[in-house]
């Protein structure tokens, strides 16, 4: 991997409009039984303003801008070695139905160690108005060729 | 932004076991992560292509395993409360089929921040008497 690609950002890309019916498919995948992920009704009445996400469904549409980052032939991530090694979610608020989402996706860090190399990616996520939502960082692990 | 839903800061105590859930993980439960998240790398249902890349099959997406954590913090805290959450994914999780793999999800108060009202969620989550997650934490703001 080429460690020159630190510090390179992709984006703002195509904003991603978070729907009631795609937070209802993630809430029954990851087993979130609130029907605050499913009702407009009983978010409200938990102070939402609308049908609220659950914690890690950013990953959605943060994984759509890493997939930026290791698709670049400069940066040089071999897809098929992959392995996630760590992930972490700040969020600035939450998610609700309603929101359009734009990402730009930062290279934090690149490592290379005992045959594996390590690439940290930071993707921010900001609304309609600019105004930061949540910071997702992934961490890849790239096994080199034997 | 309200606070309508959070819990109680006052009576945690440091230690106390605040969720738990066993889960079943099953390639239907893979398949459906892979729809609703879309990430569709084959290692998760293809067990040619997961064994071809040295796994012993098909293995669960490690922010599936993150995800349905989350949710067993998410049914004390309520949602929206998490502030910040993270995990390292130290082990993989090798799905059967047919069959499943069952997973014990125990989430409990690691730290307490009287200034912010903030509680440090502590989850473990074991496979085969193993930790599959490390220094999995969520942040919770509470009321």
């Amino acid at each position: 991997m080429n460690t020159e690609a630190v510090g390179r950002a992709y984006g703002p890309h195509e904003p991603y409009e978070v729907t009631r019916v795609k937070i209802r498919e993630f809430a029954d995948a990851v087993d979130a039984y609130s029907f605050a992920h499913r009702s407009e009704e009983a978010a409200r009445a938990e102070g939402y303003a609308d049908v609220v996400a659950p914690t890690t469904f950013a990953v959605v549409i943060a994984q759509q801008a890493e997939f930026h980052v290791v698709t670049d032939p400069e940066v040089g991530v071999d897809f098929s070695r992959v392995v996630h090694a760590d992930e972490r979610f700040t969020h600035h608020r939450p998610i609700v139905a309603g929101d359009l989402i734009t990402t730009t996706v930062h290279v934090d860090a690149i490592s290379q160690r005992g045959g594996i190399s390590m690439v940290t990616t930071r993707t921010e996520l900001v609304d309609a108005d600019g105004a930061p939502v949540s910071t997702v960082r992934s961490t890849l692990a790239v096994r080199e060729e034997a | 932004m309200t606070a309508e839903n959070r819990p109680s800061f006052e009576g945690l105590e440091v230690g106390e076991v605040v969720a738990s859930r066993t889960v079943e993980l099953n390639r239907d439960t893979l398949v459906r992560y892979a729809g609703a998240s879309g990430d569709f790398n084959p290692i998760h249902y293809n067990d040619v292509v997961a064994e071809s890349v040295g796994l012993p099959g098909v293995i669960a997406h490690g922010m599936l395993t993150m995800g349905t954590a989350a949710s067993v913090v998410e049914e004390w805290s309520g949602p929206g409360n998490v502030v910040d959450y993270q995990t390292r994914f130290s082990r993989p999780i090798p799905v059967p089929n047919p069959g499943a793999a069952t997973v014990a999800i125990t989430a409990k108060v690691g730290a307490l921040d009287a200034e912010a009202r903030t509680a440090r969620i502590d989850i473990a989550v074991e496979f085969d008497g193993q930790k599959v997650l490390g220094k999995a934490q969520a942040v919770v703001v509470c009321a």
